[in-house]
């Protein structure tokens, strides 16, 4: 589901390893050097165990080969670290069966020892982050204790691969590991590994660079991880793609030790399975992250033999790609060249890949070619929705209008290629909720559905078969269709089970609470309003001056464009006005044509009427083309616009839960300090753990509201980008109508003009 | 019995005498003019705050003006003067008046000046800048198509036989003073309502008598018709054109609405919000001549041929008029005859309603005849250019 996917997973290796190196060899073994092969090896096998359990993506895959292969591998690490993970490599991605991937995954594995074993020489470069480290001060004290513990806590959560803490536990496993360096020589041997391998992301990308052999490993390293990534994905069943993600990056996240905040917007959007911007967070720190990661995967696609940029792009998004997809079908294919079939992560791709090997400069350049990309996209993302036929069912008020929701697509996600169901307004109405409710908080701006019109249902209800019961349920058709049309365009939101759900399923469960009447509406109504008050009241001292001016921006264009509505409504009535008084002129001129008594001129006048009938009609469809080609285009950006200040308003609520959770925790110290002086340690210990607690809190509720950030970000970015291709499109359409319509003028004066003429 | 076939024969006679007449080469149009020993047209207006003033300029070759050339001041109410002057000479019994212009009416435009003043606060600069000239255009429109009026209403009297050799209308082109006419009181305005009210009881009834000439039985049920059809098209296409300038109003504001998104956008679909605007302020600028177009070829056409017709069936319900007092006469003669009483009285009041019936059917023929050809002309020259401009408009649209 990610483009970052890889890098996520990989940091996850990394990380379960060395805790479960430290557990296995609670700090008894340490592996100052590399030629202590037997560690390495032990470090190996078991991580490699671990990791099978822990994400369980490997259970059909065979222990036993990988067990085997690890020994070998293992072995040989110190020598060959580069030749055999290599080769394994390589038979991966030119691969077919799933078992040298795990080959591969071992091998990594390995390699990543060997590499944390390199690292422990390379120990100034280690020490160097804990200073970056925010929190890094606060335990010393505690480090040790906290280090243990948490290294458990890790270990525990990890097992039960719960979402939220192992990211937090490891965070701090990794901080005090750092601290406890100085500290503990004979301790550091054996943490500074773990420390390494974490840093063997960031850091050791430097070092790639000054040291040819550990560049080597990286590289392996590298592959290893893609193909890992990959094999997760593949040996996972489709249907859980969506929620494993979640599964797998929080043991991603705890990677970025050092910039935590940077390195963990880049694991947040991973987290929700969806393809990271890490483009701006990259391209901003540009320190070590982007370096690292660039080098690797340049040094990636040499050993591929996958080669340029593009290809790393493509590689990573075909990780993510992967995951969304046929990944049968993908592998034959060869990992690197899958990628460019798959469209809806392109854009991340190489958003992704762009930042790496540039700063912020070439984002425009980026956009540009992402936009290119995205014209391939549309081309290759053959996803078309069409919603016709709508159909009232039932009698009276109980009636109801029920659509044909057609969805032809080539993407293997679904079982047909083509196929039809029946869905009526609410179950539209239903799939909103949903999807808000579930992507919304991550500051994902979910396409709305067209309003609830009471007025306008009751007059269907009724069975008015007049032109403007007709008019209202083919303007909400049409809106329908936009409307599924944004969502599966969306990336992500593709993905959402409840989407294929909806799209493929026969029978949707009733949608309910979507009455605007009816208790949950009521509800609903009142949640809003107290959101309403709780955002006058949240006073956020906006940081970001990109979104203090996006905001103010879509502020205006909302109120532009509701003006500009108001404005193409009245201009709709106004031509329908026109065209019925031209109607009643062209009547009342054909009247006055049989009255006259001169007979070129009484046919000249009722030629003149039979004009102006015709401009009636033009006049219509004009009205007609107004609607729907401009009103309607307007009214769908008021409302999109309205999700995005909902994504804004997210990411605002994101914001005042990390700044609560940051007072709390002031609150918390400020208590431990009095118990310090008061001198209680009973309680001390308390309050201690309380703010462990609290830090962990908020270090998460920071990660999620850059994460937020991140990706309300993204999705601006992606909204104004679809907005100005919408605009123009749709506009240019208008226009082209317009112009249509004045060619009919032209036509009917022209023939209307001999007539008069004629007249003696 | 006597009085009807004499009646019949005072008829044909008439006929022939009508037909013997040799047709006048006359104005085919409204405001063209073949004459040139009188020419009149409105050569400036001024208008001021409650009233326009109009200078009307007369080039004339007749020996009764001093001078050949010269320009007055007139207002609005000196030629409802002229107009009333007209209908309540008798001599002019048999022709149709030309219709009176149409009062100046500037209120409503002034009226949203005014309102746009108000809300000036409201709006951003472009905006009131752009919505003071429309009002402007719009203004100037209705200035220039209330001169055209009252001109058309002099060239018609000018170009018109008889009525060019009134002694009120050479007054008025002549006269460099003020006529100081004044409005109509209250009283007389109240008075004209009645003699309004009892025409129209009168024409309802005289309009039940069987006219004995099939031309003006056809000409009255026609012009009736055609009233009715003239008033219809007419508010109709009034209705048309204001939904159409309404359309170009609201075109023009998204016009300018689409240039405040543009100015306020910062990605790349600025320029387009710009360009569309542009685009929009084009066709709001054609749209709206359009609409001015049809304003003036079609509607104003009608108007003037509803103000026309309507003159044309007083012509009528004066004929008719005639006709009723002719053979009410007849009858008083009859009824004399038989008691031998006042013969005389009565056969002079017989034959002057005879005469005075023959001139206005006589002149009325004559009139009707050159208000068909008139409007029949009329017609042809506004519909041809209306097409033609709606055919240029579009045209423009295109490009």
């Amino acid at each position: 589901m990610d483009t970052t996917l890889p890098p996520a997973s990989q940091p996850s290796d990394v990380l379960m390893e060395p805790p479960s190196d430290l557990m296995n060899d609670p700090l008894i073994e340490p592996f100052s050097s590399l030629t202590e092969n037997k560690p390495t090896s032990k470090i190996v096998s078991e991580p490699s165990d671990d990791f099978v359990d822990l994400t369980n993506n490997l259970a059909d895959s065979p222990e036993d080969a990988a067990e085997s292969v690890l020994a070998d591998v293992a072995i040989d690490t110190t020598e060959i670290p580069l030749d055999e993970p290599s080769d394994d490599f390589v038979d991966i991605f030119g691969g077919e069966t799933e078992a040298p991937r795990e080959e591969v995954v071992i091998a990594n594995v390995t390699v990543k020892a060997a590499a944390a074993a390199d690292k422990s020489e390379v120990t100034s470069d280690v020490t160097d982050p804990p200073g970056d480290l925010k929190t890094g001060s606060d335990f010393e004290q505690e480090a040790n204790e906290t280090a243990t513990d948490s290294i458990i806590d890790l270990s525990d959560d990890l097992l039960s691969s719960n979402a939220q803490k192992p990211p937090l536990a490891s965070d701090q496993f990794v901080d005090p590991l750092v601290d406890f360096l100085s500290d503990a020589p004979p301790a550091a041997d054996a943490k500074i590994p773990s420390r390494a391998t974490v840093d063997l992301f960031e850091d050791e990308g430097n070092d790639l660079f000054t040291e040819p052999r550990q560049t080597k490993s990286a590289k392996q390293q590298q592959k290893s991880l893609f193909g890992e990534a990959d094999e997760d994905l593949f040996g996972e069943p489709l249907g859980a793609t969506t929620k494993k993600p979640v599964i797998k990056e929080p043991k991603g996240k705890p990677v970025p030790t050092k910039a935590a905040r940077d390195v963990s917007n880049m694991g947040g959007p991973l987290q929700d399975g969806y393809t990271a911007e890490p483009a701006d967070i990259f391209s901003e720190e540009a320190v070590t992250t982007v370096p690292s990661i660039k080098k690797t995967s340049a040094v990636n696609s040499k050993t591929n033999g996958v080669h340029s940029e593009e290809d790393t792009d493509i590689f990573a998004e075909a990780t993510v790609e992967l995951s969304l997809d046929s990944p049968q079908e993908e592998r034959k294919k060869g990992v690197p060249a899958v990628p460019s079939a798959s469209a809806p992560s392109v854009s991340a791709a190489t958003s992704l890949a762009k930042p790496q090997s540039a700063s912020l400069e070439e984002l425009d350049d980026d956009e540009e070619e992402e936009e290119e990309e995205e014209e391939e996209q549309e081309d290759k993302f053959d996803i078309s929705i069409s919603v016709k036929d709508p159909e009232k069912i039932g009698d009276g008020m109980n009636a109801y209008m029920a659509y044909k929701v057609t969805t032809q697509t080539p993407l293997p996600m679904f079982r047909n290629k083509t196929f039809t169901v029946r869905r009526r307004f609410s179950d539209f109405l239903g799939l909103y909720e949903k999807l808000s409710e579930k992507h919304g908080p991550n500051g994902f701006i979910v396409p709305p559905p067209p309003e609830k019109s009471i007025l306008g249902m009751t007059k269907v209800k009724v069975g008015k078969e007049d032109s403007s019961s007709a008019d209202f349920v083919e303007r909400r058709r049409a809106a329908l269709e936009r409307y599924l049309q944004r969502i599966v365009h969306h990336p992500s939101l593709l993905q959402d089970p409840d989407v294929r759900e909806f799209l493929e399923r026969e029978e949707l469960p009733r949608a309910v609470g979507t009455q605007a009447l009816s208790g949950a509406g009521f509800l609903k109504m009142i949640n809003k309003a107290t959101d309403a008050v709780s955002k006058m009241t949240i006073k956020m001292n906006e940081s970001d001056v990109w979104f203090e001016e996006k905001l103010q921006e879509v502020e205006s264009a909302d109120q532009q464009f509701r003006k500009l509505h108001v404005l193409v409504e009245s201009l709709v009535v106004h031509r329908k006005e026109l065209s019925l008084n031209t109607a009643s002129f062209a009547k009342s001129t054909a009247m006055l044509g049989s009255a006259e008594d001169n007979t070129a001129l009484s046919r000249a006048l009722s030629q003149l009427a039979e004009v102006e009938d015709k401009m009636e009609q033009l006049h219509q469809d004009q009205a007609t083309n107004d609607t729907f080609n401009f009103a309607e285009l307007i009214a769908d950006y008021i409302r999109l616009l309205g999700s995005v200040r909902g994504s804004f308003d997210h990411r605002m609520k994101a914001w005042q839960r990390w700044q609560d959770a940051q007072a709390a925790l002031q609150k918390k110290r400020e208590t431990e300090a009095k118990l310090l002086w008061a001198n209680k340690p009973d309680k001390l210990q308390l309050v201690k753990e309380e703010i462990a607690e609290w830090e962990v809190k908020v270090t998460q509720y920071e990660r999620d509201f850059d994460r937020v950030t991140a990706t309300v970000r993204k999705e601006v970015v992606r909204f104004d980008k679809e907005k100005a291709r919408n605009f123009k499109r749709e506009i240019i359409n208008y226009l082209e109508c317009l112009l249509q319509s004045q060619q009919q003028l032209i036509k009917y004066w022209e023939a209307f003009l001999p007539e008069a003429k004629a007249i003696a | 019995m006597r009085s009807c076939y004499g009646l019949i024969c005072g008829c044909g006679a008439l006929w022939d005498v009508v037909s013997a007449l040799p047709l006048q080469p006359r104005a085919v149009n409204v405001d063209l003019q073949t004459d040139a020993t009188l020419q009149v047209d409105i050569s400036d207006a001024l208008s001021e705050r409650d009233k326009v003033k109009f200078t009307v300029h007369t080039k004339s070759t007749l020996p009764n003006f001093k001078q050949n050339e010269f320009s007055v001041v007139r207002q609005h109410e000196e030629f409802i003067w002229l107009h009333d002057s007209f209908v309540e000479n008798e001599e002019y019994a048999g022709y149709i008046i030309p219709p009176a212009p149409p009062r100046p009416d500037f209120d409503a435009s002034r009226e949203k000046l005014q309102k746009l003043g108000e809300g000036e606060g409201s709006m951003t600069k472009e905006e009131f800048t752009k919505m003071k000239q429309e009002l402007e255009a719009e203004y100037l429109a209705i200035f220039k198509k209330t001169v055209a009026m009252h001109e058309v209403f002099l060239c018609r009297v000018a170009a018109h036989p008889v009525l060019r050799k009134d002694l009120n209308f050479h007054v008025f082109l002549e006269y460099n003073q003020d006529l100081s006419v004044r409005g109509k009181n209250k009283k007389e305005k109240l008075e004209d309502f009645f003699k309004n009210v009892v025409k129209s009881a009168d024409g309802v009834l005289v309009a039940g008598v069987k006219d004995v000439d099939d031309f003006f039985e056809h000409e009255k049920t026609f012009l009736l018709e055609y009233h009715n059809r003239v008033k219809d098209a007419s508010a109709k296409s009034d209705r048309m054109i204001r939904s159409h300038k309404n359309a170009a109003d609201d075109i023009n504001r998204i016009a300018s609405s689409l240039y405040t998104l543009g100015t306020q956008d910062s990605t790349d679909l600025c320029k387009f919000f710009l360009k569309v605007s542009e685009l929009f302020e084009k066709t709001r600028k054609i749209e709206s001549r359009v609409a001015a177009d049809e304003d003036l070829k079609l509607a104003d056409l009608l108007k003037y041929y509803l103000r026309e017709s309507q003159a044309a069936k007083d012509l009528l319900y004066r004929r008719s008029r005639a006709l009723v007092d002719y053979e009410n006469a007849n009858k008083a003669l009859d009824k004399a005859r038989a008691k031998n009483r006042d013969v005389l009285q009565a056969e002079t009041s017989q034959q002057l309603c005879c005469h005075k019936f023959e001139k206005i059917s006589e002149s009325a023929k004559q009139e009707l005849i050159d208000f068909k050809t008139r409007r029949v002309a009329a017609f042809r020259k506004n519909l041809v250019e209306l097409a033609e401009l709606e055919l240029k408009h579009a045209k423009v649209t295109m490009t």
